[in-house]
């Protein structure tokens, strides 16, 4: 297997290298005249000359986009070879010795292939010469395009396989003699969500390589036209939707896994990730402009590069060793290699930007400053500041360093002071937004669409202030008692409001198809979104993002609990009473576990039984817990079994109790739904009929005169 | 500040009480000095307004002013990492048999217990455990950068806006080829609202 992979990986890296080579000269010779010195004289008197340098040089580069497709094929061989090696337990392989044991379950097993470094990296150059693969078949939608834009997806390709050949080879040979068992998997990583948060998760990093490859490609051509603006919207959309899911998984993961009640702790790596989010949800918004009116044509050029570049960036973070995160692979030396990459791509960019700006002029002028452009404009600002904010805090401890000599933490206090403020201010845009036209909005118009969702919003903020704590919800909120209180009551009210202008939105355009159709509103709401489902789409992925963010609000009022307990001990919290019922511990093949039973009562009825657990795994004799979460929309009850106290023999317990923490997770599935329906292409608009009230309204005016009449 | 002497328009009035503009008055008094009765309601009530927003804000301040021990204990130690190398907040360290988080814990209510101040608890603490124990960088000295830095981002970030959406709005408008006269007024809004209608419901 060892030999196997090390000659794909090789053969892979061959062939990347001829991809690039060929279809960069094949691009060069396509245009003779400027690659031939001399050639304007030599073309202008021979056309056979030119012609048979073009017809050349489309042969070489259709060589070269076969030698693409072919990238996959061997990387995917390697894939497939160190997957096979975890699976036949080939611990002469020291990828396999490091991470995996003979114990391990199937898809932990399978799991391998991302879990270390070696072979994360294996599976970042599988999935570039996936989306490679598909770009290079779908050549025909434009050929000249796609010709350049495989051309610099090849130079990444070249980049990562030589890094997988050169510095982290995933096949290296254990030395000395064989092990029997390998030292298994990290404990954290066996969970089932961990088999499908990192590729997700990749597929996201990944993706943002196409749309950087289709901005540099029709950057370097000069390329006429917004066709490849539209290809890399839809690109990057598929790539934002990946990103979102990865992102929440990995959330929901430390939410399940790490047994400290929280989901975001503002790690370097997970910052890592929220970067290239950050710009390519304004890229996604500001494509809008370049689509529509021609404008913002260089900031989107930054806003993909930027996408791309905090991707590598992300990547150079957590493998580089540069700063500690409890995320991070071990330190390596492949750091500079991304260091060195990253200032390349750089400089390339650059210098493409520089020669070839003119093209990217903007075409119309802004009438207004409260129309759909400026909305936009203002909206970006503050989704790159959000960006800005996020790198600032996680590079400050390495500049407080250099500055002066010693580290500082940057953690959740700091984002909460500084993030908060600015997410709330795109809360309020995100409402208004939608509310503009292009062009030109007369604040009559926006007064009278704005006026009832304000009203709305305000009142739903009155009503969770004033609403007695004594009532048993979440609300009683006094924003004057706490600042998270403050920001708690404004994220909510400001969910409403954009939740009440995006129903507005859906309603005002569906009771203009029913009152020309005649269909009722629930049908004319669906065929308007079916009509144009980007826009329609999009509604829905923001109003997904307003319930992620409710569910964010609640935490505002987390509750925790730590109690030591014995046989029938009780814990109280929040409406809960928890019963220790009984403690065990039970010996498995890959582990050994500890728990709790806890009998859980609400207003004097039991309501259920929970079984936390703690684990040690063998192979690698680290531990890990398994929190017992029980969720209901109110509020999740977290509890985790922290181990026994050595001194009493019992077991030490710690509850949660986070509101609200659900709608994170259905808001999920509401943004995955929005952004899946944005891609879905439009249906036609049907013919206009008249309406049965129209036509029964025409029939009365005005009869029609029969022959007897 | 009170006006010395209140100018012809406006009832003579004890400190708090609403200034009343009296129109019969006004209308006959000259037009400058009307201009300047206004500003100086204006401001009046600008300075009213400014001084209920101080209290409000006062009342709010103080409210949170005599938190009890268990609230500032965790206010406290929610502002704290865990130095056991766990990275995570000290009350959300989760370790059974964790070298440092007890300790701390227990360090913490000591001191609140104490009655020491917030910042005289994240002293000491600095000094036993280094900077690092802080979960935020101070708001003195060099680490004030870290919150001003992002501010002066929107800042200026808002100002470049601006001057684009100035700049983009006195772009000359594409000279037409002759014969095509373009819809202006309410033609324009007519024309706007119906490709409107048309393009995206």
């Amino acid at each position: 297997m060892s030999d196997i992979g090390s000659y794909s990986l090789l053969l892979a890296l061959a062939l990347s290298v001829y991809a690039f080579v060929a279809g960069f000269i094949s691009l060069l010779f396509q245009n003779p005249v400027a690659a031939l010195a001399g050639g304007r004289e030599r073309a202008a008197s021979d056309p056979s000359f030119s012609g048979l340098l073009r017809q050349n040089s489309e042969r070489i580069g259709e060589t070269a986009r076969r030698a693409g497709i072919m990238v996959f094929a061997a990387v995917f061989v390697a894939a497939a070879a160190l997957v096979i090696a975890a699976f036949s337990n080939d611990f002469s392989i020291a990828y396999i010795f490091h991470h995996s044991n003979r114990d391990l379950p199937a898809a932990y097993k399978f799991a391998t292939l991302w879990s270390g470094q070696e072979g994360s990296l294996v599976f970042w150059a599988l999935l570039l010469s996936g989306y490679g693969f598909v770009l290079r078949l779908r050549y025909k939608t434009d050929p000249r395009l796609f010709a350049y834009a495989g051309v610099v997806l090849a130079a990444v390709q070249v980049f990562f396989l030589a890094l997988i050949n050169f510095a982290a080879n995933p096949f290296g040979l254990l030395q000395g003699p064989m092990r029997p068992d390998g030292t298994g998997l990290n404990p954290l990583l066996q969970y089932p969500e961990m088999v499908i948060h990192p590729p997700m998760l990749y597929l996201g990093y990944v993706g943002f390589t196409v749309p950087f490859a289709f901005a540099l490609g029709a950057l370097i051509m000069k390329y006429p036209g917004e066709k490849w603006i539209h290809i890399t919207r839809r690109w990057t959309m598929v790539t934002w939707g990946f990103l979102t899911i990865g992102i929440f998984l990995g959330a929901h993961w430390a939410y399940s896994v790490l047994g400290w009640g929280g989901y975001w702790g503002w790690d370097p790596v997970e910052n890592a990730s929220l970067m290239p989010w950050l710009v390519g949800t304004a890229f996604l918004h500001s494509v809008m402009m370049q689509e529509k009116r021609g404008m913002l044509k260089v900031w989107n050029m930054w806003l993909v590069f930027a996408a791309f570049w905090l991707a590598i960036l992300g990547t150079f973070l957590t493998r580089s060793g540069i700063i500690s995160s409890v995320h991070a692979f071990a330190q390596s030396s492949i750091g500079d290699w991304f260091a060195y990459f990253l200032a390349i791509t750089f400089a390339v960019f650059v210098y493409f930007f520089l020669k070839n700006k003119n093209h990217l002029h903007s075409e119309h002028k802004l009438e207004s400053l409260m129309s759909r452009e400026s909305s936009f404009l203002f909206n970006n600002l503050l989704f790159v500041l959000l960006c800005f904010t996020v790198l600032w805090g996680t590079w400050f401890p390495k500049i407080s360093e250099l500055v002066q000599g010693n580290k500082v933490t940057v953690g959740a206090p700091f984002y909460n002071r500084v993030a908060i403020p600015v997410a709330l201010l795109l809360l309020i845009l995100t409402a208004i937004g939608p509310l503009l036209a292009w062009r030109k909005t007369s604040f009559e118009s926006l007064k009278r669409n704005f006026l009832w969702p304000t009203i709305g919003a305000v009142a739903v903020m009155v009503f969770l202030m004033i609403t007695p704590a004594a009532w048993g919800s979440p609300f009683g909120l006094r924003p004057w008692l706490d600042i998270s209180y403050f920001y708690s009551l404004m994220a909510i009210g400001l969910s409403v409001l954009v939740a009440l202008t995006v129903a507005s939105e859906f309603y005002r355009g569906g009771r203009v198809i029913s009152e020309k159709t005649g269909q009722g509103m629930f049908a004319s709401m669906v065929q308007l979104t079916h009509r144009n489902t980007r826009r329609y789409g999009g509604y829905i992925v923001h109003f997904g993002v307003v319930v992620v963010i409710i569910g964010l609000a609640g935490a505002a009022f987390n509750q925790d609990k730590e109690k030591e307990m014995a046989y029938g001990d009780k814990m109280e919290i929040g409406p809960y009473t928890l019963v220790c019922r009984s403690y065990t511990d039970e010996e498995f093949p890959n582990y050994a576990a500890e728990w709790a039973v806890l009998d859980v009562y609400k207003n004097g009825r039991q309501i259920d039984t929970l079984t936390p657990e703690r684990r040690f795994y063998k192979a690698s004799q680290q531990t890990s817990t398994m929190p017992f979460i029980r969720s209901t929309l109110n509020e999740d009850l977290y509890v985790v079994y922290e181990g026994l106290n050595q001194d009493t023999g019992h077991p030490i317990l710690k509850a949660h109790l986070n509101p609200l923490v659900m709608w994170i997770w259905l808001g999920v599935w509401i943004i995955i739904g929005g952004t899946a329906l944005a891609l879905v292409p439009n249906a036609p608009a049907p013919m206009r009929m008249p309406s049965a009230r129209t036509v029964e309204s025409r029939a009365n005016a005005a009869p029609v005169p029969t022959a007897g009449d | 500040m009170q006006h010395p002497c209140p100018p012809p328009g406006i009832k003579e009035r004890t400190q708090g009480q609403p200034l009343e503009i009296l129109g019969a008055a006004s209308a006959v008094q000259p037009l400058k000095a009307r201009h300047l009765d206004l500003m100086m309601t204006n401001q009046h009530r600008l300075r009213c307004l400014m001084h209920c927003g101080l209290l409000v804000f006062a009342v709010f301040a103080l409210m949170g002013a005599g938190a009890d021990p268990a609230s500032r204990f965790h206010d406290i130690g929610h502002r704290m990492m865990c130095i056991c190398g766990c990275n995570q907040i000290l009350l959300e360290c989760n370790h059974v048999g964790c070298p440092d988080s007890d300790g701390m814990r227990n360090e913490l209510m000591a001191a609140v217990t104490r009655g020491d101040s917030d910042s005289l608890v994240e002293q000491a603490f600095v000094q036993k455990y280094g900077p690092t124990v802080l979960a935020a960088p101070t708001t003195q000295g060099f680490d004030r950068t870290a919150y001003i830095v992002p501010f002066v981002g929107l800042i200026l970030g808002a100002g470049l806006v601006i001057l684009v959406v100035r700049a983009w709005k006195n772009r000359p408008t594409p000279v037409l080829a002759d014969g095509i006269n373009p819809a202006r007024g309410a033609d324009l809004q007519k024309f706007r609202e119906q490709a409107r209608r048309e393009t995206e419901l």
